[in-house]
């Protein structure tokens, strides 16, 4: 029978992955949908919005009425009345930010604002309310100043997000896709099975991290698609960069799904030990909220977990148009997690 | 010419506290062309002895020789040229026949075409259908079409047909005998005395990590001295002793399985009549008297001292 490149080992291994991934709808809802609705869910809650009118109360009294009539073309402040305890309910409950109390007579009016000065909401809404009232009784602007809207892109929560969940799917996809497959596969003997073949074992190493690297693509094609679609995110930088970034990402979370299922010989014992190797990550790398919140104390640890380089220098890319050289030394931990995973790994890899 | 397996004082002792010795000190060498049965209950050190052969264990000591080659030096060589299938192999369900087979198929230099070995195992209309459909005979007869698929010379096979139907059974029987008609060595392990009296040219008798006896089943069965087994029960005001019917004339052996009571016998026409006459004697009633040939089985009681259902002592690891 002829040898053609179909009949490669190498290519036949890739083939039987990939068949057995595609045939599982589970394992390609959890590995392609789960990320996307993860980020429409995110991106819808955190969307940015311009800053909403505040809510003042004027407590009810002879000058309530004109007072209210002088806020009430400005669209910065949303005016209501109440009786005096109505007020104070309202302030409590977060329904109001201000309660404006007038005394004195229409000619010479006194306002006393009551609000809590912790509160952003209230500071605010008393400045805006004061300065209002203050312009309606005839108060000129000394200085020339006008308003200029900047939206950066990248600066958004969503364009944040993005580069952490793409880490996150990467992280997920190669410890699971390659971790539980193996260990799935030498608690049905199929491992000891290959080893009493002529099989070439870095061929089936290979196989297994190559099919990772395919079923990968698709994923990241779809999350950066979708994020520009549905919420504009772009990238900054080049799509290059990101490129390097996301394959040597994939080739390292394969490594160490590699490593973790080197010796497992039951699902319990590797799904223990994926979640003890990704939980520290989901917290720590910065998917969700910035990385530099943790303590000084911890930093040092924390920039050289395997997710943090992938996602800080995706975030750099793509926010902040970083060049490849810019990011050199977070490749460089990526590619040393890489290294040294999948050199223990066959090390101590165990087919039986 | 060399032999298709030789082993010599191979022995396997798995790390422990106390330190298990799986296999202790087995000799055997198997003829090329022929079929060779390892016999004996679970824990007889069979697997050990059979994943050494196949470069799957390592020996402790000793050395098994495949082919006139050495794992220790040829092993890749060695791998072209064997098939085997494993006492219990879950291959992927989500993968057809036709594809596992081709799988299998690239890992070797020479081989069958996947439809071949597919056609070997009758399982053509079965090609497209994925493992998971498959009844439990199918599924052994595809592990076993992944050991021919590399056109092995010599086809190692770990209790092919345990938990198998009579009908699967069979069609495992015919698919080793049609190998071994083409010139194949095969080595199987089993724990069915009918299967190895029907299949193997020579059989091994395993117990607690030894061989006890190693001949053809005809052999065996003959060198007892007794090829008939008069089995009967007998009812009585007391149970009589073990040995119940020793010492009658025409018979060699004598051993009870609960209720039954067995005797090996060389002319059943000499014993049959003096068994009555000691039962009447003693007066027992008799409830039951068949008699048959003698089997492998009744070979393993004589050498083990124990039945074949009996978990051997030598414990799995």
């Amino acid at each position: 029978m002829s040898q053609s490149w179909t009949m490669q080992p190498l290519f036949q291994l890739f083939l039987a992955r990939f068949r057995e991934f595609i045939r599982t709808p589970e394992a390609v809802f959890w590995s392609y949908v789960f990320p996307l609705v993860m980020m429409i869910a995110l991106g819808l809650a955190f969307r940015s919005e311009p800053v909403e009118a505040v809510a003042v109360t004027i407590q009810n009294g002879d000058l309530s009425e004109a007072t209210q009539k002088l806020l009430a073309d400005n669209k910065a402040v949303k005016v209501t009345s109440g009786s005096e305890d109505d007020c104070r309910r309202m302030l409590r409950a977060g329904q109001t930010e201000l309660i404006v109390v007038v005394t004195g007579t229409a000619e010479k009016p006194s306002y006393e604002f009551r609000y809590d000065p912790t509160r952003p909401g209230s500071v605010h809404a008393r400045n805006t309310v004061n300065d209002a009232l203050e312009r309606a009784s005839g108060r000129k602007d000394l200085l020339t100043t006008s308003d200029k809207a900047i939206q950066e892109p990248g600066s958004r929560y969503i364009d944040f997000l993005v580069p952490g969940l793409i880490g996150m799917g990467l992280m997920g996809g190669g410890v699971w896709g390659v971790g539980y497959a193996i260990v799935d596969m030498r608690i049905r003997q199929v491992l000891k099975r290959f080893l009493g073949t002529p099989m070439k074992k870095h061929h089936f190493v290979a196989a297994m991290m190559a099919s990772r690297m395919v079923f990968m693509i698709p994923e990241i094609i779809v999350i950066l698609l979708l994020a520009r679609v549905m919420f504009g995110v772009t990238n900054n930088g080049s799509y290059f960069s990101v490129g390097v970034i996301v394959l040597l990402g994939a080739i390292e979370f394969a490594s160490i799904g590699l490593m973790i299922a080197s010796r497992a010989r039951t699902l319990e014992a590797v799904a223990g030990l994926m979640n003890l190797t990704m939980v520290p990550m989901w917290i720590g790398s910065g998917i969700f909220f910035s990385a530099s919140r943790f303590p000084d104390l911890v930093q040092p640890l924390i920039k050289i977990l395997p997710l943090t380089p992938v996602i800080a220098s995706l975030r750099h890319v793509m926010q902040e148009g970083a060049t490849m050289v810019q990011i050199l030394p977070n490749i460089g931990i990526m590619l040393a997690w890489a290294v040294g995973t999948f050199v223990v790994a066959l090390k101590v890899f165990r087919w039986d | 010419m060399t032999y298709a397996i030789e082993c010599r004082q191979l022995t396997k002792t798995w790390p422990g506290n106390p330190p298990v010795e799986a296999v202790r000190g087995i000799d055997l060498a198997v003829d090329q062309g022929t079929c060779f049965g390892v016999l004996g209950p679970n824990g007889a050190g069979k697997t050990t002895t059979i994943e050494i052969c196949e470069g799957l264990l390592e020996a402790t000591s000793g050395e098994a020789l495949i082919l006139g080659r050495s794992w220790k030096t040829h092993p890749d060589e060695i791998r072209e040229q064997i098939g085997l299938s494993l006492q219990e192999t879950r291959l992927s369900e989500k993968l057809t026949v036709l594809e596992t087979l081709t799988l299998f198929r690239s890992f070797y230099r020479d081989g069958l075409d996947p439809m071949e070995a597919i056609a070997k195992v009758s399982l053509q209309e079965k090609t497209n259908a994925r493992i998971k459909s498959l009844s439990g005979g199918q599924k052994q007869r595809v592990a076993v079409a992944t050991a021919l698929v590399g056109n092995p010379k010599l086809l190692f096979l770990d209790e092919p047909t345990t938990g198998l139907d009579p009908q699967s059974r069979r069609d495992l029987w015919r698919i080793i005998t049609e190998f071994r008609e083409a010139g194949g060595t095969v080595l199987l392990t089993t724990h069915y005395m009918d299967e190895a009296e029907r299949l193997c040219d020579r059989v091994a008798i395993f117990d607690r990590g030894k061989i006890l006896a190693i001949d053809s089943p005809q052999k065996l069965i003959a060198d007892l001295g007794a090829e008939h087994m008069v089995v009967f029960t007998v009812s009585g005001s007391m149970d009589p002793a073990d040995d119940f019917g020793a010492g009658l004339p025409g018979v060699i052996g004598v051993r009870r399985e609960s209720e039954h009571r067995c005797l090996s016998v060389r002319e059943p026409h000499i014993a049959i009549p003096s068994l009555l006459a000691l039962i009447n004697q003693q007066g027992l009633q008799l409830t039951s008297l068949t008699t048959r040939q003698a089997t492998l089985e009744d070979v393993f009681v004589h050498y083990a001292g124990h039945g074949l259902n009996d978990e051997s002592e030598g414990a799995r690891r």
